[in-house]
């Protein structure tokens, strides 16, 4: 609206209530997110170079000495490692496991290219984990996981003489328990995200397709998934921030918030346990400088890969 | 190549039935395995929740009997002894005063922001807009610490500061609000680009004032974003567990948030724990979202979905 070819604001009543229609409409959500946001971004650098410890302690000045800790300290790395592999296995799971059922749902059908029965249905139920908390699937799980006859996967084990699986209490597996439930939540919401993008694919290009002899399989890598690449994408990166996010799905339903001896423990959930179970003020921010570095450089990564060319149609 | 022309001669001087009837010959087989499929997934979904339900219903003995046993006579007293002692009901409470809250002051103040920052031209617009949205890709741990004694500091104010310090649904709202204006003010300024100048301009020339533009011409046009953002908000704060961990003491339980209160019944159940009492609280919280997502699934959907698709 306004140029720099207009006088100042206090020039001019109009402009003056303009500048301050604007600046009382910002005042108020600036400064929350100053305050509770912003702030705490800049303090947790730093604290980082305090050792603070307990509540009412006073945080004394060590420099880097928290950070050379961190070098040495075997459960962050097994955290930061366990963060590294959920990055890359969460997307990837969930990408490929909704893609097909995506595919199914819109061009499942008898006629290769309309959608199956039901696809309504299917999309309405794969969605609800969704919308459950992450700490009550967490708890409801850590049910379904028992180790023993009660528990809803090992009744049916133990039923056909089988030994039954620890699913949390085992370090060999319960990681990937984790990584299942993570998934068993997220498939739906990329199931209908997917559909979306492929019902606005025009029908004309698969009866081509098909008119000059393509599988199904093809179908979907020639015209699909190209056709549907930019949504793909912005799911990887809102997976692998959700990666990154992992806290109450370990927090709640392992042993030992991350145990078995660590084997499921994230980054999150060392900084909270730093924090507020040892009251390591001071290195539990070093933690989240650390990481702060690691999302930045994700953030980098996820746009530089996803600025590839647009298939226009 | 060879193969493709020969699929279309052949196709040549049939009827379109026939065709049809072609291709669904072979893509048949499939479209019976993709039920299959289907199918199994939606047994994956919802056997663990009606699993859940069953258990709420049965006794002790029956939960730490077989898993795949049905309850011999439904036992109800299990929800009442979670809704009570359990503290599932004032839990579920906590969690509907702060979501609204938290919900109302979330899109009052970044539809605000939003505005401003869509359709006003002034100096550091960019800069303001890019502080809110360099939020969305910082989980909320890094800062944990302190972002706890900010609120704890918050609470040594004068006279407010019993309201919005640490224990009290004042600092937790005020917490959700600010974490929650990233995505809002993301998706609300686009969509207040793409509305019309056309009215607006209209009512400045009848004398309207900014603020009155805003909230009679500009929020009802914006309806459709701002009920997607609400849904994403509302789900987002409800769902929430680790602020209100941080932020609502051991101290503090009469206040505590459903997420945070089911997930200390289960961590901090030991041997004498009440499954059966757990289960009904699980139930608990699982139904009333099962409720609103049966009526308003279509909405839920397009809201969570929304910010992906922009």
């Amino acid at each position: 609206m306004s140029n720099g070819t207009k006088p100042p604001f206090f020039m001019n009543r109009t402009a003056f209530t303009r500048a301050r229609f604007i600046i009382g409409f910002l005042a108020v959500p600036v400064l929350l997110y100053l305050v509770y946001v912003i702030s705490p971004y800049a303090q947790a650098f730093s604290i980082a170079m305090t050792d603070w410890r307990g509540v009412n302690a006073e945080p004394g000045f060590v420099g880097a000495a928290n950070f050379r800790r961190l070098l040495d300290d075997n459960v962050f790395w097994t955290a930061v490692r366990h963060n590294g592999l959920l990055l890359v296995l969460m997307p990837l799971g969930t990408l490929v496991i909704a893609l097909f059922f995506a595919f199914l749902l819109n061009a499942g059908g008898p006629r290769g290219v309309s959608g199956v029965r039901g696809a309504r249905f299917y999309r309405v139920v794969f969605f609800f984990p969704q919308v459950l908390a992450v700490a009550i699937v967490a708890v409801l799980f850590q049910q379904v996981f028992r180790p023993d006859e009660s528990g809803m996967l090992n009744a049916p084990l133990m039923a056909l003489g089988l030994e039954p699986v620890g699913f949390l209490s085992d370090p060999g597996v319960a990681f990937w328990s984790i990584l299942g439930v993570l998934i068993w939540q997220a498939v739906g919401f990329y199931v209908v995200l997917f559909s979306a993008g492929m019902a606005s694919i025009p029908r004309d290009l698969y009866e081509a397709a098909q008119i000059d002899g393509a599988t199904r399989g093809r179908l979907f890598f020639r015209v699909t998934l190209p056709l549907l690449w930019d949504t793909v994408q912005v799911g990887w990166i809102y997976l692998g921030i959700a990666a990154l996010d992992v806290f109450a799905i370990v927090w709640v339903m392992t042993a030992e918030h991350g145990g078995p001896d660590h084997s499921t423990t994230v980054m999150a959930a060392e900084i909270y346990r730093n924090a507020f179970q040892y009251f390591k003020f001071g290195y539990a921010s070093a933690m989240g400088v650390v990481l702060f570095f690691f999302t930045v450089a994700f953030a980098v990564v996820a746009l530089r890969l996803s600025r590839r060319e647009r298939v226009e149609f | 190549m060879v193969s493709r022309t020969s699929a279309r001669t052949a196709e040549v001087g049939l009827t379109r039935g026939q065709v049809r009837e072609r291709r669904r010959l072979r893509l048949g087989p499939l479209s019976g395995l993709s039920h299959v499929a289907l199918v199994v997934w939606t047994v994956l979904v919802v056997v663990p929740i009606v699993w859940t339900f069953l258990a709420s219903v049965k006794s002790e003995d029956e939960i730490f009997g077989s898993a795949w046993s049905l309850p011999a006579t439904p036992r109800w007293d299990n929800w009442a002894r979670a809704w009570d002692q359990a503290h599932v009901g004032r839990y579920m409470l906590n969690s509907v005063v702060v979501v609204s809250l938290g919900t109302a002051g979330t899109m009052l103040f970044g539809a605000m922001a939003a505005y401003v920052l869509a359709r006003y031209r002034f100096r550091g617009n960019r800069a303001v807009y890019l502080l809110f949205v360099s939020g969305l890709a910082f989980p909320v741990y890094l800062a944990l610490t302190p972002l706890f004694f900010v609120v704890r500091n918050m609470g040594n104010l004068p006279l407010i500061g019993p309201l919005i310090g640490l224990d009290s649904y004042g600092g937790l709202v005020l917490v959700y609000i600010a974490y929650s204006l990233p995505f809002t003010v993301f998706f609300l300024s686009a969509f207040f680009r793409t509305l019309p100048q056309a009215v607006a301009e209209a009512a400045f020339v009848d004398g309207a004032s900014h603020s009155r533009v805003f909230f009679q011409i500009m929020l009802p046009l914006a309806r459709p974003g701002i009920v997607s953002i609400t849904i994403f908000n509302v789900l987002g704060q409800w769902n929430q567990y680790q602020i209100p961990l941080v932020l609502l003491s051991g101290q503090a339980k009469d206040k505590w948030v459903l997420t945070q209160g089911i997930a200390d019944i289960s961590t901090a159940a030991g041997y004498d724990a009440d499954w059966a009492a757990l289960f009904a609280a699980l139930s608990m919280a699982i139904l009333p979202m099962l409720i609103v997502y049966t009526i308003f699934q279509r909405q839920i959907q397009a809201g969570l979905t929304a910010g992906a698709l922009k």
